[in-house]
C-alpha cells in the first residue's frame, strides 16, 4: 500500500486492521489532529475488537449523518458528561459475557477535564476496564473554540478574546492520582512511542488513560499541514512532556526536549491564537522549568526518545 | 409463589432482582445505581443481591446512574434503576437519551417533591419531568402493584415492538416506606414469564453507530417510530396481562383502574394512592346513595385516551386530583384528561397533597362538595392538606 502522509510517512501494512475506524467521508477539518490519531489507532488494533463511546465533541460530529456512520467499529455517541459512565455499562457487560472486546472513548478536552471530570473521576477510582483517550485540542471545537481548563494561558479563544489568563489542568496528574494502572501522554509527532502506547494501553486492563496533544488548525489559527510539526515544537519545547505513570506512582519520561528556546518561539509564532494575547517564550519558560522540575523529582531516571 | 412481607422500594428491587437472574442465559444485568430518598432502599436492596451474571455499578451521580444503564443496556444486557426528585431531575438528560436510544431501561422512582425548598414528601412532579421524553409511565397504588409493575415493565419495555424504556411509580413514603404482604413468584415462574433481553439494535461486531447526528427528516421519523410504538403499549401489556395471569394465577392491574363508574355521575380521577383514598370515598357516598366513582390513571404514557373517553361518556362531573402543579397552569393530570370528557361536563382540577400533604378522605370529601354546587368549570384549585 502507498504511504500515508497523515502518519508521517508511515506505510499501512497487513498489520493494520483491515477496516479503518475513520472511515472516508467524514467531516473532520483538514489537518485535525483527531484524523491522525483514529488512524494511529487503527494500526495499533490490529484485529482486537472495539468498542467505542463519544461523547458530544468534534469526534460526534465527525461520525457523520444516520444513516452512515463513518466509524469502522460499533460506536455509541453519548452525553457530553457521560462517556465514561457509558463505558462503564458495555465494559461491564463484555466482561459478564466473557468477550474479549476492548471498550474506549474517545472525548475531547471538554468531556474530559470539564464536564465530564467527575464522570472520568468516578470510573478511575473503580478501576473500569476502559481505555480513555482525550484528544485534546485545548478548546471547545464543537462549539466553535471556546475556552476550556485544557486552554493554555495566553490562547486567544471566542470566549476569551484577549487570551485566557489561567493555566492548563494538569491532567495526567490528576488521574495519576486516582493510581489506575497506566496513564500518558501521547505525541502524534513520535509514531513509535504512540504505537507502543496505544497498544500496550489496548491490552491492559484496568483503567488506562491517553492524553493526546491533538492539532486542531481551526481553533489554533494554524495551518492544516502544521498539524504534526506543531505537536513536534510543543514536545522539543517541553510545553508538552511525553512520559507516562504506572499505578499512579512510576513515571517514566519518554521523550528528553531540548527546552529549545527558538522550538517555543516557533510553536508561538505558528499560531495565531497566540498573537497579541502578551503570550512569550519568556512568559512560559518559568512554568516550563516548573513542571519538569517535577518530573524529574518523580521519574527519577530519563529514557531518551528513539529518534523519529 | 410465597407471600413477603415488605416495603415497595423492596418490592421493586426484589422484582428487578428476579428479572435480572430471569437473563442470566442471555446477556445478563447491568445496573448502575445512586441514593437518593426515599428511593434508597431499593437501590441498597439491589447492592444486597447475588446475581448470576449481574453487576450493579455503584455509580458516582444519577446522571451517570443513568450512563452506566445505557452503556449496559446498549451492549445488550437487561437493565434498571432507581431514583427520585431531584437525583431524576440530574439524570434527565441522559433519561432523553435512553429514550432516544431506543433502551428498555426500567426504572423505579419513589415520587417526591422536586427542591429546592427541601422537601422529601410524595408528589409527582417529578417522573412528570419524564412526560415528553418517550419513556412509558406506569403508576401503582400499593406494594403488589409494585412488584407486578417492575416485573410487566421488563416484558413490556424489551417486547420487540416496543424497545424503550419504562418508569415504575410509587408514591414516596407512603409505599417506598411501607411495608405489605406481597405474593412473590418463585424464580422458576418469572423465567417462564419473561423472554430473555435481545436489543436487535445492540452494540455487537457491525460498525453501526448509535445516537449519532441526523437530519431533520430522519429525526422526524424515529420520532413518529417512538411515537406509534409507544401508542402500541395498551394492547402489548393486555397480551403481558394474559400471560402473567396463566403463569402466576392473578391478573395485574388494568393500565386504567376503573371503581364503581358504570353508573356513576361523578368521577374522581387520580394517579398512585390517591385512588385508593377515592375509591374508600366513593364507598362512602354509595352509602348515602351518591352516584359516585372513581378512575385511576394507571398508564400515565401512552395516555389511554380513547378508554378514558369511554369511562367519561355521560358523566356530568369529574374532579382530576393532581399531587403535583405545572406552575402557571393547574395540575398535569387534568391538562391532559380534560379533553375526553362529554362537551358540558364540569371538568374541575384539585391540587391536593401537593409536596407530600397527607390527603384524607375528607378532604376529598370536601372537594366534591365544592364539585357538587359548581355550574362550570373553574380554575385550577389547590386543596391544602396536611
Ligand atoms: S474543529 Fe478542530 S478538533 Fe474539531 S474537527 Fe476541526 S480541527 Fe478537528
Amino acid at each position: 500500500m502507498m504511504n500515508e502522509p497523515a502518519l508521517n510517512g508511515m506505510a499501512c501494512t497487513d498489520r493494520d486492521r483491515r477496516d479503518p475506524l475513520l472511515r472516508p467521508g467524514n467531516s473532520n477539518c483538514g489537518g485535525c489532529g483527531m484524523s491522525n490519531l483514529l488512524q494511529m489507532l487503527r494500526r495499533a488494533t490490529g484485529e482486537r475488537e472495539l468498542k467505542m463511546v463519544v461523547p458530544a465533541c468534534c469526534a460526534a460530529v465527525t461520525g457523520g449523518s444516520f444513516p452512515e456512520s463513518v466509524f469502522g467499529i460499533p460506536a455509541i455517541m453519548s452525553t457530553f458528561a457521560s462517556a465514561a459512565s457509558v463505558a462503564t455499562g458495555v465494559a461491564a457487560v463484555a466482561q459478564l459475557n466473557g468477550e474479549e472486546t476492548r471498550v474506549i472513548c474517545l472525548a475531547g478536552d471538554g468531556g474530559t477535564y470539564d464536564i465530564g471530570m467527575g464522570t472520568l473521576s468516578a470510573a478511575a477510582e473503580r478501576n473500569e476496564d476502559i481505555l480513555y483517550i482525550c484528544y485534546d485540542n485545548e478548546i471547545y471545537g464543537n462549539t466553535g473554540g471556546q475556552r476550556s481548563s485544557a486552554t493554555p494561558a495566553g490562547a486567544a479563544t471566542t470566549s476569551t478574546p484577549r487570551g485566557k489568563q489561567e493555566t492548563k489542568k494538569d491532567i495526567i496528574g490528576i488521574m495519576a492520582a486516582h493510581r489506575i494502572p497506566y496513564a500518558a501522554s501521547i505525541s502524534l509527532a513520535h509514531i513509535d512511542d504512540t504505537l507502543r502506547k496505544l497498544q500496550f494501553a489496548l491490552d491492559a486492563r484496568g483503567f488506562r488513560f491517553l492524553h493526546v496533544l491533538s492539532p486542531c488548525p481551526t481553533g489554533w489559527k494554524s495551518e492544516p499541514a502544521m498539524g504534526i510539526e506543531l505537536v513536534r515544537l510543543a514536545v522539543r519545547s517541553g510545553l508538552f512532556p511525553v512520559f507516562e505513570v504506572f499505578d499512579g506512582e512510576r513515571y517514566v519520561i519518554n521523550i528528553e526536549p531540548e527546552f529549545s528556546n527558538e522550538a517555543l518561539m516557533m510553536y508561538l509564532s505558528l499560531q495565531r491564537r497566540f498573537r497579541n494575547t502578551g503570550v512569550t517564550e519568556e512568559s512560559l519558560q518559568p512554568n516550563i522549568e516548573r513542571y519538569w522540575n517535577y518530573l524529574r523529582l518523580m521519574s527519577g531516571r530519563i529514557v531518551p526518545a528513539k529518534r523519529n | 409463589m410465597s407471600v413477603e412481607l415488605i416495603s415497595a422500594n423492596h418490592a421493586a428491587a426484589l422484582s428487578a432482582t428476579l428479572a435480572a437472574r430471569a437473563n442470566r442465559t442471555a446477556r445478563g444485568f447491568c445496573s448502575g445505581v445512586y441514593p437518593i430518598t426515599p428511593s434508597t432502599e431499593c437501590m441498597e436492596y439491589l447492592c444486597g443481591q447475588e446475581i448470576e451474571k449481574g453487576t450493579v455499578v455503584r455509580a458516582d451521580s444519577e446522571h451517570n446512574a443513568m450512563g452506566i444503564c445505557i452503556g449496559a443496556s446498549a451492549a445488550g444486557a437487561r437493565s434498571f434503576t432507581t431514583t427520585c426528585s431531584n437525583g431524576l431531575a440530574y439524570m434527565v438528560e441522559n433519561c432523553v437519551a435512553a429514550a432516544g436510544y431506543r433502551l428498555p431501561i426500567v426504572m423505579s422512582v419513589a415520587n417526591r417533591t422536586l427542591g429546592p425548598p427541601w422537601n422529601i414528601w410524595a408528589d409527582h412532579g417529578d417522573s412528570l419531568l419524564l412526560r415528553d421524553l418517550g419513556w412509558l409511565q406506569l403508576y401503582s397504588a400499593d406494594n403488589q402493584e409494585v412488584f407486578d409493575t417492575v416485573l410487566c415493565a421488563f416484558k413490556l419495555a424489551e417486547d420487540p415492538r416496543m424497545l424503550m424504556p419504562a418508569l415504575c411509580c410509587m408514591d414516596g413514603f407512603i409505599l417506598s416506606h411501607t411495608m405489605a404482604q406481597v405474593d412473590v413468584p418463585s424464580q422458576e415462574q418469572i423465567d417462564r414469564f419473561l423472554p430473555l433481553t435481545d436489543i436487535p439494535h445492540r452494540l455487537d461486531k457491525t460498525a453501526h453507530t448509535l445516537g449519532q447526528m441526523e437530519a431533520p427528516h430522519a429525526s422526524v421519523v424515529h420520532r413518529m417510530q417512538h411515537h406509534q410504538a409507544m401508542l402500541g403499549a395498551e394492547q402489548i401489556y393486555a397480551e403481558i396481562q394474559n400471560s402473567f395471569a396463566e403463569i402466576f394465577g392473578r391478573r395485574p392491574a388494568d393500565p386504567l383502574v376503573t371503581y364503581r363508574t358504570e353508573d356513576a355521575e361523578t368521577l374522581l380521577v387520580s394517579m398512585g394512592t390517591l385512588g385508593v383514598t377515592a375509591e374508600r370515598v366513593v364507598d362512602q357516598l354509595r352509602e348515602q346513595g351518591k352516584a359516585v366513582g372513581a378512575v385511576r390513571v394507571r398508564m400515565f404514557r401512552p395516555m389511554l385516551d380513547t378508554g378514558l373517553r369511554k369511562i367519561f361518556a355521560g358523566k356530568k362531573r369529574i374532579a382530576v386530583l393532581d399531587r403535583d402543579i405545572s406552575i402557571g397552569f393547574g395540575g398535569v393530570l387534568w391538562g391532559e384528561v380534560r379533553g375526553f370528557a362529554d362537551p358540558g361536563a364540569i371538568v374541575q382540577n384539585y391540587m391536593v397533597g401537593v409536596a407530600g400533604g397527607d390527603v384524607r378522605p375528607e378532604h376529598m370529601l370536601n372537594l366534591l362538595a365544592d364539585l357538587e354546587q359548581r355550574h362550570e368549570s373553574g380554575a385550577p384549585q389547590i386543596v391544602e392538606v396536611a
